[in-house]
């Protein structure tokens, strides 16, 4: 039953279930971050933006530091490639990440008002600019990325930053973007009143439809204006991990033979415009949470659309496609993914139970009222 | 293949500094979050609202550095991947794994409760708030335990082999890597360095407010807690570190060589060397103060048990390099000729050498048929930096048996209730407050750099570890991280320096706060 195949597909949904999780939840906070320039008008407004996710943004940020270890561990070509690969991107990420935290606990520790202006962009820096950047790298994702391997399996890689920064993969980003600044707006929404939470409503609007219009502008570009990839030669999905051993060909409208195979698929797709109605409706009739929800739905079902029109590739390469990191050969050993699996399995929903606690006891909104009382034992 | 020895030099200066400076952060919070667990517990129990003033302090305190923690922490993960690239590939089967674990047992805990405890504190019952604050402080020290069995497991290599299909290390047995004595021997002795930090820590800051006069019962309380807690740390951490020093004799004969500057076998039971200068070209310690016997008596806790010389060593390795050269040779021709059991059988008598063949490619590309030069050359790589060795480990060493004299006096003094008015020892105390990152970050470099050439010991070296990136982008990265880092330092000392000036919050009336120019 646990047979190395079935491992490797349960370990690619794992993936996609801990970027999901990350997408959701972090975004949330990546998109309140980014939009408390613009929705806080002035101090008091933008400490209840701050605190709003003031006491969950570190939790949140785990699903990410989890899913970099999930794919080290689970996918270690694909950490190798795309870590080493994206190097400069990644710094960039990095310079923002370690700017976030800094940044939540130092502003409100001096009142004067320069210090916090300054911390205040970097916070929208550090909510802005990582999902731009992981929505460009996964548009690089979609066209494929300039590496092959020696016969030690030894990487090279012949492209640059700026290579990275093509059309394509640009519009990819603005999808991250859109889709985060819209989840940031709904939570926004969810735990603030007055005039914060009437901005964060037409945010919410405004983001929402830009997200669905860029996303079926992607869905148009993958279908007619880049090449997908496909094995060619027979694999061996209980096979060894290692991806010099097929062959596999490039060509225009191949990221939608999936759809094909399995019409039902379409679905995926689908429900991220169903997540926009969703929200369009739930805005409507002023139901914040509902919005939200939706919102999340059209996030998993963009990350699940690249998955499925992808699968079983994870990164083909643009340089030497039969190097491309596919399921079939880019994955830990069987050990190891079940080790991983049951590990999983165990703590998976023990952080749930415990992560829905502390949103249940953090729950109710921000409000002024709050801010002033707690004065200085919050942000 | 090509090795860029810039990028190889470049990321390793990155992954040094970046390391030791996100290593400042985190023995300090290892031991005060426990150590505002205990305050707490106090609080919950006596209901005496001056304990939870303490936790709320040192809290405060405790969230400045706790932010830093994790900002510098991501760094590191990232960092496997974007500058160690064929290391994240060889051993990502077997290494990987703790650091995902620690994701889900650790990060997940601590960065959860750490939002409760700093924001739950009107939100939840007494009980459940302490619950929370136990929580990340077991978060955290959890966290210390799984990348210490990936640390463990790059010190001595366990439960895996060298997969021919994939090219690889590959897991044979996770339960050897988990129980790994290396792991758990550095585990607990780094966990205890970090109660010491935070032991220090509280009793330094604490002695300042005494001689100042300031928040005195405050200051008394914590004092008292931080010698309480820190003699039991201080013992146990060199109680532990012998027991690492011993698992270490066992695993890595040449780290212990070169720490005691052991040039050539001695006759058993070996001396241990107090003092001296170590020579590392004319193999010799010059000036050096030599205890009989002792050195034998720890490390290998007999009267008979030899300490291995480094050029006996040397000359070992010599052998493994060629035992080596005849796995790698067997490697390349199974890789046109994957089933033949004859090749097979051949690497596979001889792969445990596999590591010691490849120090080759820094001299050949050839490596199946180096030379005799070659293999004495990479046989003399084997050897770690002697004199940093030698030195760390007698300043930690120092430190460490320093601190016992400080939480043994201060114990002292605090059994008979006189510490308040222990002025000199007040000032020793205050003056001990860098003390501990000195010997943490010494304890590192013993550790980190004991283990050079080798970033898995005796299976990988370093220099093939690294990425095949352009040395470009490492110096941007490097550049960027210094000066990044740089500011970063220099804005949190302000800040810890100002709340530490400002105190504990006096009691006082809601809505004050802001009057009093806290916030």
């Amino acid at each position: 039953m646990l047979d190395y195949e079935t491992m490797r597909v349960i370990w690619w949904v794992l993936l996609g279930v801990l970027l999901i999780g990350f997408a959701v939840l972090d975004g949330f906070d990546f998109g309140a971050a980014a939009l408390m320039p613009f929705l806080g008008k002035n101090d008091e407004e933008r400490r209840i933006i701050i605190n709003t996710v003031g006491p969950v943004w570190e939790g949140n940020q785990v699903w990410l530091i989890l899913g970099a270890g999930a794919i080290f561990a689970a996918w270690p070509h694909i950490y190798a490639v795309a870590f080493s690969g994206f190097y400069l991107a990644m710094f960039l990420v990095l310079c923002t990440l370690i700017l976030r935290p800094v940044a939540f606990k130092f502003r409100s520790k001096i009142p004067n008002a320069g210090w916090r202006r300054f911390w205040d962009w970097s916070l929208f820096v550090s909510g802005f600019v990582p999902p731009v950047i992981f929505g460009v790298a996964v548009g690089n994702a979609l066209i494929g990325v300039p590496f092959t391997f020696d016969e030690t399996m030894r990487m090279t890689y012949t492209g640059s930053l700026l290579d990275l920064l093509n059309p394509f993969a640009l519009l990819a980003g603005l999808v991250s973007s859109a889709m985060t600044l819209t989840q940031g707006a709904t939570w926004l929404a969810v735990k603030t009143d007055g005039d914060v939470q009437a901005r964060a409503y037409k945010t919410t609007v405004a983001f929402s439809l830009v997200t669905a219009v860029l996303f079926a502008l992607a869905g148009v570009w993958v279908a007619h204006g880049i090449d997908g990839y496909q094995i060619v030669s027979a694999v061996d999905p209980n096979g060894p991990s290692n991806p010099l051993l097929k062959t596999v060909t490039r060509g225009p409208g191949l990221w939608l033979t999936n759809y094909g195979t399995l019409p039902i698929t379409m679905l995926v797709p689908l429900l991220a415009l169903c997540g926009t109605i969703i929200v369009a409706l739930a805005v409507a009739v002023r139901r914040p949470l509902t919005a939200f929800l939706g919102n999340s739905l059209t996030i998993a079902a963009i990350i699940g659309t690249i998955g499925v029109s992808m699968f079983p590739f994870m990164l083909p390469s643009s340089l030497n496609p039969n190097a491309s990191l596919t399921v079939w050969d880019a994955s830990s050993s069987r050990t190891t993914l079940i080790i991983m699996a049951g590990v999983a399995v165990v703590f998976m929903p023990i952080i749930l139970a415990y992560t829905g606690w502390v949103y249940r006891v953090l729950r109710g909104k921000v409000t002024k009222a709050y801010i002033r009382e707690q004065g200085g034992s919050v942000y | 293949m090509s090795i860029d020895m810039d990028v190889v030099t470049l990321s390793r200066i990155q992954f040094g500094l970046t390391a030791m400076y996100h290593f400042l952060f985190v023995p300090l919070t290892l031991g005060l979050s426990l150590l505002l667990g205990i305050m707490e517990t106090v609080w919950v129990m006596t209901g005496r609202a001056i304990w939870r003033d303490m936790t709320k302090f040192w809290g405060l305190l405790f969230g400045i550095n706790f932010a830093m923690g994790v900002a510098t922490g991501i760094t590191m993960e990232f960092q496997f991947g974007t500058n160690w690239a064929y290391y994240s590939h060889y051993v990502g089967d077997i290494f990987g794994a703790p650091l995902a674990i620690e994701g889900m047992m650790a990060f997940f805990l601590e960065a959860t409760f750490v939002g409760l405890f700093f924001f739950g504190w009107d939100k939840l019952s007494r009980v459940q708030h302490l619950v929370c604050t136990w929580l990340l402080a077991l978060g955290a020290n959890l966290s210390a335990l799984w990348i210490l069995i990936a640390n463990g497991w790059m010190q001595n290599p366990v439960g895996a082999y060298f997969n021919v299909d994939t090219m690889r290390m590959e897991v044979a047995n996770f339960a050897e890597v988990i129980l790994n004595p290396v792991a758990q021997t550095k585990f607990v002795h780094t966990v205890s360095a970090g109660y010491v930090t935070g032991a220090v820590f509280v009793l330094a800051i604490s002695a300042w407010y005494l001689l100042k006069g300031r928040h005195v019962e405050l200051a008394k309380r914590s004092a008292t807690v931080a010698v309480c807690f820190g003699l039991a740390a201080s013992l146990l951490v060199v109680v532990l570190g012998d027991e690492s020093g011993y698992e270490v004799s066992q695993h890595q004969k040449m780290k212990v060589a070169a720490i005691e500057a052991v040039w050539h076998t001695e006759e058993a039971p070996a001396g241990l060397t107090v003092f001296g200068f170590p020579d590392t070209k004319d193999q010799v310690t010059r000036f050096e103060i030599k205890l009989p016997w002792v050195l034998g008596l720890i490390a290998t806790r007999s009267l008979d048990g030899k300490i291995d010389g480094i050029a006996e060593l040397i000359a070992r390795n010599a052998e493994r390099i060629r035992s080596g050269m005849i796995a790698y040779s067997a490697l390349e021709q199974l890789r046109h000729d994957r089933k033949n059991p004859d090749l097979m059988e051949k690497f596979k008598a001889h792969q445990d050498d596999l590591g010691y063949a490849l120090l080759l490619k820094r001299y050949t590309d050839d490596v199946a048929q180096a030379d005799e030069k070659a293999i004495m050359a990479a046989a003399n790589d084997t050897v770690p930096n002697v004199p940093v060795l030698f030195w760390s480990f007698r300043i930690m060493v120092a430190l460490g048996l320093g601190f016992i004299a400080l939480f043994g006096a201060g114990f002292y003094y605090a059994v008979k209730r006189r510490l308040p008015e222990k002025r000199t020892y007040l000032k020793l105390a205050l003056l001990a407050l860098p003390l501990p990152w000195i010997s943490s970050e010494m304890g590192w470099v013993v550790a980190e750099m004991g283990r050079q050439p080798w970033t898995i010991d005796g299976v990988l070296p370093t220099f093939l570890s690294a990425s095949s990136t352009v040395a470009g982008n490492v110096v941007v990265s490097l550049v960027g991280f210094v000066l990044f880092y740089s500011t970063l330092l220099v804005v949190e000392l302000f800040l810890m320096v100002k709340y530490i000036k400002l105190g504990p919050q006096e009691p006082a009336a809601p809505g004050l706060a802001t009057s009093q120019g806290r916030y």
